[in-house]
């Protein structure tokens, strides 16, 4: 059960927590569950005629206990919940390898981006300037930021050994901190429903230690094919069962522009968009102008604190 | 929008091609149906029904009968849907080690999208209605809902929006988007044929419908209780079918309308759910959730109503903590509109959002935890009698509890992060609807049989479909929630893992087990019917029971009630033959009554003359039904004559031949 035995740091962390939750609520689950048992046989009519009591319908300090036991292990659970969704959040970047490797204090994360397309997925190592299908190569021990988009649909992007899911949203970025911490191949799915293809669209999790992980740089860098414009457009294109494919180069810009959804030559990227709905806004004294509907996604709160990370992050990325 | 250049101005894009005569299980499942549907049709002409079934049923706005004919569409399209899960399970089973299984993915994903929709919207709905709207009036002493002609037209909607989801096996094509049809893959860019608008359209007619009958249910309890029954004496059941249907007119409007903006995406151009053009498929997410979580609640607030009302009948003892049950229902209601966000935890709102939303989904099982705890010490110290309601009581409660907790667990964003969209939430939702809704109307329809129909259902046959149901959940579901931990995601069509086979094949064997169960459920039905006489009633109170329900015949006159009740206490029935009730002898009056009409009949008919003329494009047939629609809806408003009074001379009679009949029994 890979939930129950993963090979990442954040995916652990996210077991114990289901550990220690399930322990918290069996103390009150089991004896509920024994108690409907012993009642149920107990109190079965002719059984123990001199113990029924018609009228034993009140009780204050039974109706206390009722009340006060589900909250006292609501509390601890909610205590648990906010201190574990702040640690957790996967936006957050990680502050340890594992539970007895700290980060070490010159930690260098690895950036890779990931698009979830019909019905494959895409990994752009930006500093390697590489860039694969359906593969996923990981170093051990090595803190990754995941900067995640999707193309057409909202999927989601799942490495059980490595951990949580995060959605993959067309125009918008999510992003996952993890690391893995032993070598070891597994697999990553698909979480949400994105038409035909998506049984097969799954990817293959390669965790290696640091001399395998340049080894698999090199070859993938020894492949043929870079991944330009036009060869992006064509994978674009809904596929089924796609084979494991390598790029020996990918643009740097490639991810940005996928984000702002401006890939094809010609189309004005999401972010020079809402700049210019920003722009027509302030001419107009904020009222929105007809002009500016047409484009109106610079208003939507969503999009305009997404627009810091759309336009941030490709250049963020290059250095 | 579609490519206009097909479309025909008599037959919009609907052509022979969208007939699917070349998918053989389609065929197969067309000539079964046709089949049966001509044996229903020729029986009931060889017995001359339908001027009977038209007279006294269809028409009519008694709202028993409406009930109970709710509970037929529940009951009907509960095969639907459950063929559905056998063929779900059937390919999970054997899709491995290369082999898709016999179920394409164009099939299977219309598969699992139908199954969803249908059990909501068709199965859950529908019996949850049915029950509420046989049973909450005659615990009020009332003698019809506030608004009995709407009533009919909220059953008649909801059969509209069935038809269509019916129809689409057989022309053209369901969704494949799953059962919330999640933008933008819903959007004409990604399914640009009719499936998503069968959806669409049945969903908003049937949707108006259960609004409709929600406002009807709140006016009915707020303004039509007997005398001396005040808020805190009505039965527990009367008060989560009020905060039931209070959700229901409060979210409703929230799944219509965002239907209603998909439906101007796929219909106009416009770009509310679109990837582009400033679209938002995340505020698509938000608003269908702001329905969808409530709507749980919808559901097992009057399932919890049905196990209160029954756990007090069987144990022989009042409601233990009947207070604090109140309250725990009133609670319910209020959190389950603050927690919505949970079902998209994984969308990245940020540590604080997820944080608010865990809680409040968290602080919910207090109130819930406090009525299983009721339950429990209603049992303490009582005398059980293990009939068959009292059975489902105790199976829910054993069943409901390890949801309740799975369900906890995924309240905790970080936990809900690994299990979330995975086979392990598909078991969760499963272990709640299954131990909590399906169960509790099953104990529900077992209990309230006798009254509606004056015998009971047959008990060997009962507890065949009570073992089936239990046991089948168990055995199809708990494999489940491993594959789940296995990391294996939801709606996969086929595996490459052959470690999961045994799972999956263990589920299967689950569901023929639950097969048994539904077959049981039927049978005590028929052998219900065919050994009436055995079991009949003549007492109006088979049970023991303790409501105001039982205070009456069985099956009640349309009048429910000749003499108002006047209520003193909580379990008012109880109340009333502790002190030595005796059924009045004279002094009856005239009793005004609704008249039956066959406008809500026209007006759903031509219903689904819209939605399948906004469906197929053939925009001629939309005008004119939606014409009609407002032309026949208003000409009813003129209609005065809708009252008849049933005289004094037949009120009299009929309740001396009920003396007579239950002083022959004694």
């Amino acid at each position: 059960m890979v939930v129950m035995n993963p090979t990442g740091d954040i995916a652990l962390q996210e077991r114990n927590l289901i550990l220690l939750s399930l322990a918290v609520m069996l103390v009150v689950v089991i004896p509920t569950m024994v108690l409907t048992v012993v009642f149920a046989l107990r109190y079965r009519k002719g059984r123990s005629p001199h113990l029924y009591d018609p009228h034993f319908h009140h009780s204050t300090k039974l109706e206390m206990v009722i009340w006060l036991v589900p909250l006292a292990i609501i509390l601890c659970l909610g205590v648990v919940t906010w201190i574990t969704t702040n640690t957790l959040d996967p936006f957050r970047p990680i502050e340890r390898i594992a539970a007895d490797k700290p980060l070490p204090a010159n930690a260098k994360h690895l950036d890779i981006q990931v698009v979830a397309m019909d019905w494959k997925w895409l990994f752009i190592y930006p500093e390697q300037g590489i860039a694969t299908v359906n593969e996923l190569a990981l170093p051990v021990d090595v803190p990754v930021r995941f900067s995640i988009t999707s193309t057409s649909q909202m999927n989601t992007f799942y490495a059980p050994t490595l951990a949580g899911m995060i959605y993959a949203m067309p125009g918008m970025q999510s992003q996952l901190h993890a690391v893995l911490n032993h070598a070891g191949d597994s697999w990553g799915f698909s979480g949400n429903y994105t038409g035909d293809g998506f049984s097969d669209m799954r990817f293959r999790l390669h965790g290696t230690d640091q001399a395998g992980f340049d080894q698999w740089v090199a070859k993938v860098k020894a492949s043929t094919g870079a991944l330009t414009t036009d060869n992006y457009l064509a994978l674009e294109k809904p596929s089924n069962k796609t084979p494991v494919t390598y790029f020996s180069a990918a643009p740097q810009d490639l991810y940005g522009r996928i984000l702002n959804r401006c890939v094809t030559p010609g189309t004005a990227c999401l972010y020079e968009l809402m700049a210019k709905d920003r722009a027509a806004d302030r001419d107009n004294g904020g009222i929105m102008s007809m002009p500016a509907m047409e484009h109106s996604s610079g208003t939507h709160p969503m999009n305009s604190t997404m627009d810091h990370h759309q336009m941030a992050h490709p250049a963020e990325s290059g250095t | 929008m579609q490519d206009t250049s097909t479309i025909s101005a008599v037959f919009g894009r609907l052509s022979l091609d969208s007939v699917p005569i070349h998918v053989p299980i389609i065929v197969g499942t067309f000539a079964g149906v046709a089949a049966l549907g001509i044996i229903v049709v020729a029986a009931l002409t060889y017995f001359r029904l339908w001027g009977y079934l038209w007279k006294e049923w269809f028409t009519s706005v008694d709202h028993k009968k409406i009930g109970i004919m709710y509970l037929v569409l529940g009951i009907i399209m509960l095969l639907r849907g459950f063929a559905d899960a056998i063929m779900m399970r059937a390919q999970q089973a054997i899709a491995f080690n290369g082999s898709e299984g016999f179920l394409p993915p164009e099939h299977y994903d219309q598969l699992f999208t139908a199954h969803g929709t249908i059990m909501i919207f068709f199965v859950a709905i529908p019996l949850v209605v049915g029950i509420v709207n046989f049973v909450m009036p005659l615990q009020i002493g009332a003698r019809d809902v506030a608004f009995p002609y709407l009533n009919n037209l909220s059953f008649w909607l909801t059969v509209a929006g069935a038809i269509l989801v019916m129809m689409s096996l057989f022309i053209g094509e369901f969704a494949r988007t799953g059962w919330l049809s999640y933008a933008p893959l819903a959007e004409t860019a990604f399914s640009p044929d009719s499936g998503v608008d069968y959806y669409l359209w049945s969903l908003e007619i049937a949707g108006i419908g259960t609004t409709l009958s929600g406002v009807n249910m709140i006016a009915t309890i707020i303004k039509m209780r007997a005398p001396g029954m005040t808020m805190m004496k009505m039965p527990v059941f009367v008060w989560t079918a009020l905060c039931s249907n209070i959700l229901v007119v409060a979210i409703f409007p929230a799944l219509t309308v965002a239907f209603f903006l998909l439906i101007l995406d796929r219909y106009l151009g416009t770009a509310f759910f679109t990837n582009d053009n400033g679209g938002s498929p995340m505020l698509y997410w938000n608003m269908v959730w702001m329905w969808g979580h409530p709507e749980v609640y919808v559901l097992i607030l009057p399932a919890f109503g049905i196990y209160s009302d029954i756990t007090s009948t069987f144990t022989g003892k009042r409601l233990f903590g009947y207070t604090s049950m109140v309250y725990a229902t009133a609670v319910i209601t209020i959190l389950s509109y603050i927690v919505w966000l949970h079902h998209f935890f994984t969308m990245g709102s940020g540590a604080n959002v997820n944080a608010f939303f865990g809680i409040a989904t968290m602080v919910i099982a207090i109130p819930t935890g406090a009525k299983v705890f009721n339950w429990l010490f209603t049992m303490y110290r009582g005398e059980i009698r293990f009939e068959l309601p009292m059975m489902w009581v105790v199976a829910f409660m054993l069943t409901f509890v390890v949801g309740g907790m799975t369900g906890v667990l995924m309240a905790i964003p970080p936990a809900d992060f690994v299990l979330h969209n995975s086979l392990f939430l598909v078991a969760h939702f499963h272990n709640v609807i299954i131990g909590g809704v399906v169960f509790g109307l099953f104990a529900g329809m077992t209990y309230w049989f006798p009254k509606a129909f004056g015998f009971k259902m047959n008990e060997f046959w009962g507890k065949v479909a009570f073992w089936g149901w239990v046991i089948g959940y168990w055995v199809a579901w708990t494999p489940i929630y491993f594959v789940g931990l296995m990391g294996t995601t939801r709606r996969i069509n086929h595996f490459d893992d052959p470690t999961l086979q045994p799972f999956f094949i263990v589920a299967a064997i689950g569901v023929a087990i639950i097969l048994v169960g539904i077959l049981g459920f039927v049978m005590s039905i028929v052998m219900g019917i065919v050994q009436r006489d055995k079991t009949r009633d003549t007492s109006g109170d088979p049970w023991g029971a303790r409501t105001l329900e039982w205070s009456t015949t069985s099956p009640p006159p349309e009048y429910n009630f000749a003499v108002t009740p006047i209520v003193y206490d909580l379990d008012a029935w109880q109340d009333m033959k502790e002190h030595g009730y005796k059924h009045p002898k004279d002094g009856f009056v005239a009793i005004h009554m609704p008249k039956n009409t066959a406008t809500g009949i026209y007006l759903s008919g031509l219903a689904v003359a819209l939605g399948f003329g906004m469906i197929w494009y053939m925009w001629w047939l939309a005008a004119i039904s939606f014409a009609a629609i407002l032309v026949i809806a208003i000409a009813h408003t003129f209609n005065y004559n809708r009252e008849y009074s049933i005289p004094v001379d037949t009120v009299a009679r009929n309740e001396s031949r009920r003396d007579a009949q239950a002083a022959a029994r004694i």
